[in-house]
């Protein structure tokens, strides 16, 4: 009848990837904006991206390298501890930011048309650039520390990588839940904080084998945070304390991040036509 | 209220034009959470409608539109009246396809494009990167989008009184801030475009240009929709109107027709419009005695407060 259709469908989900495509300029613009825009107020503007990671890992490092001595006798527990705050940061940013994506942009949303999924895409993005550049910071404060450039560091683009497929799937996942059950926003802080004390950030990963039964030890050891921030210790760090092998981790790696990436794309695309209602 | 509706849908229905817009008995309900009368949102009552489910009993529901159904076709240019709350704004972003209907459906020629006073950008960057992000989120390439930033600009006139184009969108006025949004949208054509109160934000100047704006899209075999409170901006614009009352479609025919039956009906309910459920489901303040702001039909409504709730962040 006239080639009309209804309006506010859902696209297959090919075509869905397809007009994601098609809009990738404006999520990296979107991104930008974004990243420009949050610190836009502040004088020092994007400084604060150095600066904020520093103020974390030195909080950090004051309480349990000196005051508490989880170090454990690590050789470099600052580049340890540094390394897991830095990885554990752009994963809790993502989720932070993912559940309120659609939530927090519905004016946006419910003025212009066009994939939706490009939000949390964009967010996901924004928090890459301020990952990167906390690693560089990382890597003077791994230098400083007295640990030797070597080869392995060449693997770290490729563990951040696969994090960063982890984390676009979680935001996709976060964003389609935060529309559902705004509530779960306020939740967040708390279940983040728990990920983090599972993910062996602040303390040596051993002690996880040594403290809990091994059923339970296993199950942490193939946590996704921790699997990726070990991969970043591995190529970092000079003589990091590991809790599975190089090739476990790897394996465990690409299995969390294509995994979670392709239940995320879809779960989100299934609930395309919903957004901007409420 | 649907007896007293007319059907006026044979008036329309016998052109042999081409329909770009069949609304077939469309209802569209707000869910608003956490908003039961009287009882105070309390953590207890939070954690409660958690482990329940949000379908829990906490959850108000607003049927905002009842049953409209119409045709809309090339070439129209068709006005949308009615009280505040009866459902104007609602109509549109159904029709745009950004609120799923409850029952009934729309069907639209290819996708409509929505126009709003609300359609937020990103507030805190300069006019200039707004009008790059807005052509991209219409589906501009990146050179495309650069080379219409200029006329876009000078379309807005927001540069007017000197260099705003390059200063935060926070600092505009929300007149500034509508004609720009009103620029982006309109630098496109659409074959569908849905404005919701932008042509009644500006000076006579940019009321002139935005109009010679609609005509040329009208003459692009497009649809124009216009939601307006101000009558002379419909009257100068539109031949057909749609008037909403309390989400029901109460009359729809030629502009002038409808016009007088709605300044009618204002006068008669007079400055006590005791109104049923307000529909407008954003505003808490709505619900008291309000001298209705609708009468007028010569002076610019404001338009910041009532989608305060919507704005970026």
């Amino acid at each position: 009848m006239y080639g009309l259709k209804p309006a506010g469908t859902r696209p297959t989900l090919g075509a869905y990837v397809r007009q994601l495509w098609r809009y990738r300029q404006f999520i990296v613009a979107y991104a930008n904006g974004r990243a420009t825009a949050a610190y836009s107020k502040s004088r020092l503007g994007r400084v604060w991206q150095i600066l904020t990671p520093l103020a974390n890992a030195g909080v950090y490092y004051l309480i349990f390298g000196i005051i508490i001595g989880t170090r454990g006798g690590m050789e470099n527990f600052l580049g340890y501890l540094c390394t897991g705050v830095f990885i554990f940061t752009f994963t809790q940013g993502v989720v932070n930011s993912g559940v309120k994506s659609i939530t927090g942009q519905i004016g946006l949303v419910r003025a212009l048309h066009f994939p939706r999924a490009a939000l949390p895409i964009a967010m996901t993005m924004t928090h890459l650039q301020t990952v990167v550049i906390s690693l560089v910071v990382l890597m003077g404060i791994v230098i400083a520390s007295g640990d030797p450039v070597t080869l392995n560091w060449l693997l770290l683009p490729p563990a951040v990588l696969l994090q960063l497929v982890f984390n676009l799937g979680l935001a996709l996942v976060m964003a389609r839940v935060g529309v559902k059950v705004p509530d779960v926003a306020h939740l967040m802080p708390y279940l983040l904080r728990t990920w983090m004390y599972a993910s062996g950030v602040l303390y040596s990963v051993e002690l996880f084998a040594r403290h809990l039964p091994a059923w339970a030890a296993n199950l942490l050891h193939a946590n996704p945070l921790l699997v990726y921030i070990e991969l970043a210790r591995m190529s970092l760090l000079d003589q990091p304390v590991l809790a599975s092998t190089p090739t476990e981790l790897w394996i465990m790696g690409a299995g969390w991040a294509l995994l979670t990436c392709v239940v995320g794309f879809i779960y989100f695309w299934r609930g395309e036509s919903e957004y901007g209602r409420g | 209220m649907a007896e007293s509706r007319p059907s006026p849908l044979t008036a329309t229905a016998t052109y042999s034009r081409v329909p770009t817009v069949v609304v077939d008995n469309l209802h569209v309900v707000y869910r608003v959470e956490g908003s039961k009368r009287k009882k105070s949102a309390s953590a207890p009552s939070a954690l409660d409608r958690l482990l329940r489910g949000n379908r829990g009993a906490k959850i108000r529901e607003v049927h905002a539109v009842r049953g409209v159904s119409f045709v809309a076709y090339e070439g129209d240019a068709i006005g949308l009246i009615g009280t505040n709350g009866s459902g104007k704004s609602t109509l549109l972003r159904a029709i745009a396809g950004l609120i799923p209907p409850a029952s009934g459906a729309v069907y639209t020629k290819r996708q409509p494009s929505l126009l709003g006073v609300n359609a937020a950008l990103l507030n805190d960057l300069s006019g200039e990167r707004n009008v790059m992000l807005g052509c991209l989120a219409m589906g501009m390439s990146r050179a495309e989008a650069k080379s219409r930033v200029q006329e876009i600009i000078e379309f807005s006139g927001i540069n007017e009184r000197g260099d705003f184009s390059s200063l935060p969108m926070r600092t505009y006025s929300s007149g500034m801030a509508a004609r720009l949004r009103f620029a982006i949208a309109a630098a496109k054509s659409h074959d569908v475009l849905l404005i919701d109160e932008a042509l009644a934000t500006g000076d006579g100047r940019f009321r002139q240009r935005s109009q010679q704006r609609v005509q040329e899209l009208r003459e692009g075999a497009g649809t124009v929709f216009l939601v307006s409170h101000h009558l002379g901006t419909i009257r100068d614009s539109c031949e057909r109107t749609i008037w909403l009352e309390s989400g029901v479609l109460r009359m729809d025919g030629p502009t002038d027709e409808v016009i007088d039956a709605y300044s009618e009906y204002v006068k008669e309910k007079g400055p006590n419009k005791a109104k049923q459920a307000e529909p407008e489901q954003v505003d808490p303040t709505a619900a008291g005695p309000t001298v209705p702001d609708t009468g007028s039909t010569g002076g610019v409504r404001p338009t910041s407060g009532r989608h305060r709730a919507e704005r970026d962040d």
